[in-house]
């Protein structure tokens, strides 16, 4: 099919790619322009250089704490998630009944939205705290442990199916071959199961870091950067600088490109861990 | 089966029967608590409703009243609905011809779609609510513009990762039998697609109906999606209705979970197929 008709191809493509360029491309390339000028709307626009850029780090702290803030969010719940996920997944696919009922319940928290998440566990998490007299408020330690068990809670069990489907096709030879040789459960979980499904580690790993670093609607929800501005992800610090400070706008859009830079980094520095990883397979 | 082997799967069954009460614990409580009385939720929300607490569906009322719940959920359904329906359409059609149609043109789409994947929605807030402001997309039939063309990056690469294992006989076949590419796209390949719709579909309908800043952004101020909604009842600090909040929630939820258990099987079969390409 090299040679569809240009008028063909025409109307298969550009419906896409209109909608694409007015919601993604052009928008893209505008930010990025806009993170060098000083603007309230898009009426009044000066050029401003690197000046944003260097505001964004020195004006105050918000950037650098939420990025610190994420990072160690990032690091707690990939541990966190994974670990969760992944015993999960090993209960199931240890021959236990109900099997189907337990997966069913553990997944479906993926499916409820951020907003509704948000203020569902700043319920419970207000009332636990309520017994030694202090809220979500009251330090940035509480938003932060909120947000692991909050997201612990919803995505363990998207991460447990991916982990569930990864330990169904082992060979069953394998895991059969080594007890007959003597191998004890834990045994089997280190030298076959985890190395077996390194390639769906992979992929969860990417998946919650790339989650973490994007969380925006639970973070809004569950404290909305309380204390202050302190339990504020990247991405919640970007919006409260756009849109919670007059003058700010393009130090908000320049927060905005580090931002995609940094996932962009992560993104291709997973892309090349997997490849080098499935070359050793 | 040995003994060991029972205990062990007795243990197994007992802690999982302990998690999946905590899976579920949250939302019954919240369930539970909109039942009661406004004033009686934040200071004992783990206390079941008592004949002075319990209020009945007054919170309900009041929920569906203060946030117009009801056109809010009517607005999410619309906006998902056909915005799911315009992505699988048009990205299906685009990712099958620039898979077919190799040339420096239909890669440098398919390479511009998989980057837009990447960049976080922050970095295009603002400047795509003025585009939306300009273009006059700023209300819920042109918001699906927005969401077929936010939404093509992940669907596009989907759709033609399953197209290359389409095998090319068949469409051969047919253009031989003299179809054009339209006949050949819609009585051929995409009644072939359809696993592959169903997951593009699943992974965008929870995306789009749980979306809450894109609508805020370009349509909040007139149209309340569900998210929106909920997150309106916010308010400054201290005037917030804890019963109103509640409803929502429990109302918020409930058509998810229904979504849910009609279409479980292929919303896990899909989101697991959607991750492990994606």
């Amino acid at each position: 099919m090299h040679n569809m008709p240009k008028k063909y191809y025409a109307l298969f493509t550009l419906p896409t790619i209109i909608a694409f360029a007015i919601a993604f491309l052009i928008p893209f390339l505008y930010g990025i322009f806009l993170s060098f000028t000083s603007f309230r709307t898009v009426t009044d626009i000066t050029w401003v250089g690197f000046s944003n850029y260097v505001r964004a780090f020195t004006d105050d702290n918000n950037f650098i704490h939420a990025l610190w803030f994420t990072v160690r969010f990032a690091i707690v719940s990939l541990i966190l998630i994974n670990l969760v996920a992944f015993a999960l997944a090993l209960l199931l696919t240890g021959g236990v009944k109900g099997t189907n009922f337990f997966r069913t319940v553990f997944f479906m928290p993926n499916l409820i939205g951020g907003i509704v998440l948000g203020y569902i566990w700043q319920l419970l998490i207000n009332g636990i705290l309520l017994n030694f007299g202090v809220d979500l408020t009251y330090s940035a330690k509480y938003g932060f442990w909120g947000l692991i068990v909050l997201m612990n809670w919803q995505q363990a069990g998207y991460m447990m199916v991916i982990y569930i489907a990864a330990i169904q096709s082992i060979p069953t030879e394998m895991t059969e071959a080594a007890k007959i040789d003597g191998a004890n459960g834990w045994q089997i979980i280190r030298n076959i199961t985890v190395p077996m499904v390194m390639p769906a580690i992979t992929i969860c790993t990417f998946l919650t870091v790339t989650n973490s670093f994007k969380l925006f609607d639970q973070n809004l929800a569950l404290t909305a950067g309380a204390p202050a501005r302190e339990s504020a992800m990247l991405a919640l610090d970007i919006y409260t600088t756009f849109y919670g400070r007059v003058g700010y706008e393009g130090v908000g859009q320049a927060k905005a490109v580090v931002f995609s830079l940094i996932v962009a980094l992560i993104v291709i520095l997973q892309m090349r861990l997997t490849r080098t990883k499935e070359v050793e397979r | 089966m040995n003994t060991k082997n029972r205990v062990q799967n007795a243990i197994s069954f007992a802690a999982l029967l302990l998690l999946a009460a905590y899976t579920l614990a949250p939302i019954l409580i919240v369930l539970m608590n909109s039942f009661k009385g406004r004033f009686f939720i934040s200071d004992a929300p783990f206390t079941f409703p008592t004949s002075e607490t319990f209020v009945g569906i007054k919170n309900y009322l009041s929920g569906i009243e203060k946030t117009g719940f009801i056109k809010a959920f009517g607005y999410s359904l619309f906006i998902t609905v056909f915005s799911v329906a315009a992505v699988v359409f048009f990205t299906s059609m685009t990712a099958w011809a620039i898979t077919r149609v190799k040339s420096k043109l239909s890669s440098f789409f398919y390479y511009m779609l998989v980057f837009s994947m990447i960049i976080p929605f922050q970095m295009v807030m603002f400047t795509m609510s003025k585009m939306a402001n300009i273009l006059r997309l700023d209300n819920p039939i042109g918001i699906i513009v927005l969401y077929l063309g936010f939404g093509a990056g992940l669907s596009v690469f989907i759709f033609s990762g399953f197209v290359k294992s389409i095998p090319l006989e068949i469409e051969e076949a047919a253009m031989m039998d003299g179809c054009n590419p339209l006949q050949l796209y819609f009585l051929v390949v995409f009644p072939v697609l359809k696993p592959v719709t169903v997951t593009v579909a699943i992974l965008n309908t929870m995306w789009i109906w749980n979306d809450y800043l894109l609508p805020y952004l370009v349509i909040g101020n007139n149209y309340k999606t569900i998210p929106i909604a909920v997150q309106y009842l916010q308010g400054g600090y201290g005037s917030r209705d804890m019963g109103a909040m509640m409803a929502c929630l429990v109302m918020a939820i409930i058509p998810i979970i229904i979504f849910y258990f009609t279409s479980q099987k292929s919303i896990i079969k899909g989101v697991t197929a959607g991750a492990v390409k994606g």
